[in-house]
């Protein structure tokens, strides 16, 4: 599958590495979904580049006004978070729906961003977040909003043979903010998702209204989606049962789940997907409410 | 393309061991072809299945998707390092006593998972013990009794 094995500690050294192989050399963190493809020969490499052993970089901190999880941080690490149970709900609960312990252990939110897969757990929770990678080669390093990262299914604008992402950060939520993680599948472990939802919003002062949401959804495309018109819908409204519905519809529009052999009807999830979204955003509202308390 | 040997050196079951392997071996091929460890299953061989379970540095991994050059110099513990001679380990004694075991295939699997949310949490609620053990498939015994297998086990513990 491969030829060498290399376990640099710096990000540097790693770089250094990716460059003297010249793209035939490719990075591995948790290597869940990579270690699958290779034994598959969807592509091949002749040199892994294994990070997990660069020290510092797992951790979850919160910095200024920004929360940022290291290159490393693993599903369980975010899943048992108690900073991101409390200022990231939809996170740490996506962590926890990933596969199942054995691979929440080793796989990593970092590498999930890098996978680009359209039903990605961690990358459909990041976007309800607003989340950004940061993107590092030897020419540079750069932020990037997540989204933009995504260019088709398995498609990444990362180059795993150039590019590593050294951090991924989102905005501390401010205020009377709540977020929530909803997931359906055949079974609840070791599954792929027949849809995931992720709901993050902000209340206003008195509470009673929305002032911002953000809503990902997947497996509803090409890519990890998010829910645009649905969150402009949403801005300004009240926080009442009666929007989360007509949030739901619109999202259900917006997403246009199709009939997949591998997951159900186009209109069984049409109609699973706006019970999430309602869902969603019913919890994420509870608790934006509760904190106001 | 003829591939060159690697050395990899880690704590296997309590003994530091040293092996030649090629870079591109994955733990489960290690353990099983190169150690003889041949308790751990392979199942799935693709993360879905658990039967590969080991315990890498105190966690439950599947050793199928593990590179094994990333165990180098880590603690690694199978099914076989449990019992103490003839002995078995009190999970593997309560597995019998339950009928928690019937093919067996998936069982050294269930065990360690087991093992590490016991190393963990020594008296685990079943829900802890239906979320350590719910990345673990059994086709024939079905989970009942495993999971009171491993709640008598906790149980005693008390």
């Amino acid at each position: 599958m491969w030829q060498s094995y290399e376990m640099p500690t710096s990000v540097e050294e790693a770089l250094e590495a990716l460059t003297r192989f010249d793209g035939r050399a490719q990075i591995i963190a948790g290597g869940t979904d990579l270690i699958i493809e290779l034994q598959e020969g969807k592509h091949t490499v002749e040199c892994l580049v294994d990070v997990t052993r660069i020290p510092g970089l797992d951790q979850i901190e919160q910095i200024d006004d920004w929360i940022l999880i290291g290159p490393n941080v693993t599903f369980r690490q975010i899943k048992d978070s108690s900073l991101l149970q409390g200022q990231a709900r939809v996170l740490a609960e996506a962590a926890a729906s990933v596969g199942a312990l054995q691979i929440q252990t080793v796989a990593t939110l970092a590498g999930n961003v890098a996978s680009a897969l359209p039903a990605a757990d961690g990358c459909v929770a990041l976007l309800a977040l607003d989340a950004e990678a940061q993107v590092t080669s030897v020419s540079g390093q750069y932020w990037h909003p997540v989204g933009e990262l995504f260019l088709g299914p398995g498609k990444s604008s990362v180059d795993p043979t150039r590019q590593m992402i050294t951090s991924i950060r989102f905005p501390s939520p401010q205020g009377r903010h709540g977020s929530a993680w909803e997931r359906i599948g055949r079974r609840r472990a070791l599954v792929l998702p027949i849809l995931n939802c992720a709901v993050s919003v902000v209340l206003d002062i008195d509470s009673r209204s929305i002032e911002a949401a953000g809503i990902g959804l997947g497996p509803v495309a090409p890519v990890p989606f998010r829910a645009r018109e649905t969150e402009a819908f949403l801005a300004g409204k009240p926080a009442t049962e009666e929007t989360f519905v007509q949030a739901a519809q619109i999202a259900a529009a917006e997403a246009k789940p199709r009939t997949s052999v591998l997951r159900a009807s186009k209109e069984y999830r049409t109609r699973v997907l706006q019970v999430l979204v309602r869902q969603g955003l019913g919890r994420a509202v509870d608790q934006a409410q509760a904190r106001a308390t | 393309m003829e591939q060159k040997t690697v050395p990899l050196t880690m704590i296997v079951n309590g003994r530091r061991v040293t092996v030649q392997i090629e870079s591109d071996e994955l733990l489960v091929d290690v353990l099983r072809d190169r150690l003889d460890l041949i308790g751990t299953k392979i199942g799935c061989n693709e993360g879905e299945c658990g039967a590969c379970t080991v315990i890498m540095d105190g966690q439950a991994v599947l050793s199928c998707l593990i590179p094994a050059m990333r165990a180098q110099g880590r603690q690694v513990t199978t099914i076989e390092g449990l019992s103490d001679g003839d002995t078995l380990h009190p999970l593997q004694q309560a597995f019998v006593e339950h009928g928690a075991v019937q093919c067996g295939y998936c069982t050294p699997g269930f065990i360690m998972s087991a093992k590490a949310l016991m190393d963990e949490n020594q008296h685990p609620s079943r829900d802890e013990i239906k979320e350590a053990i719910a990345g673990n498939l059994c086709r024939c015994t079905g989970y009942v009794k495993i999971i009171e297998a491993i709640e008598s086990v906790a149980d005693q513990s008390h």
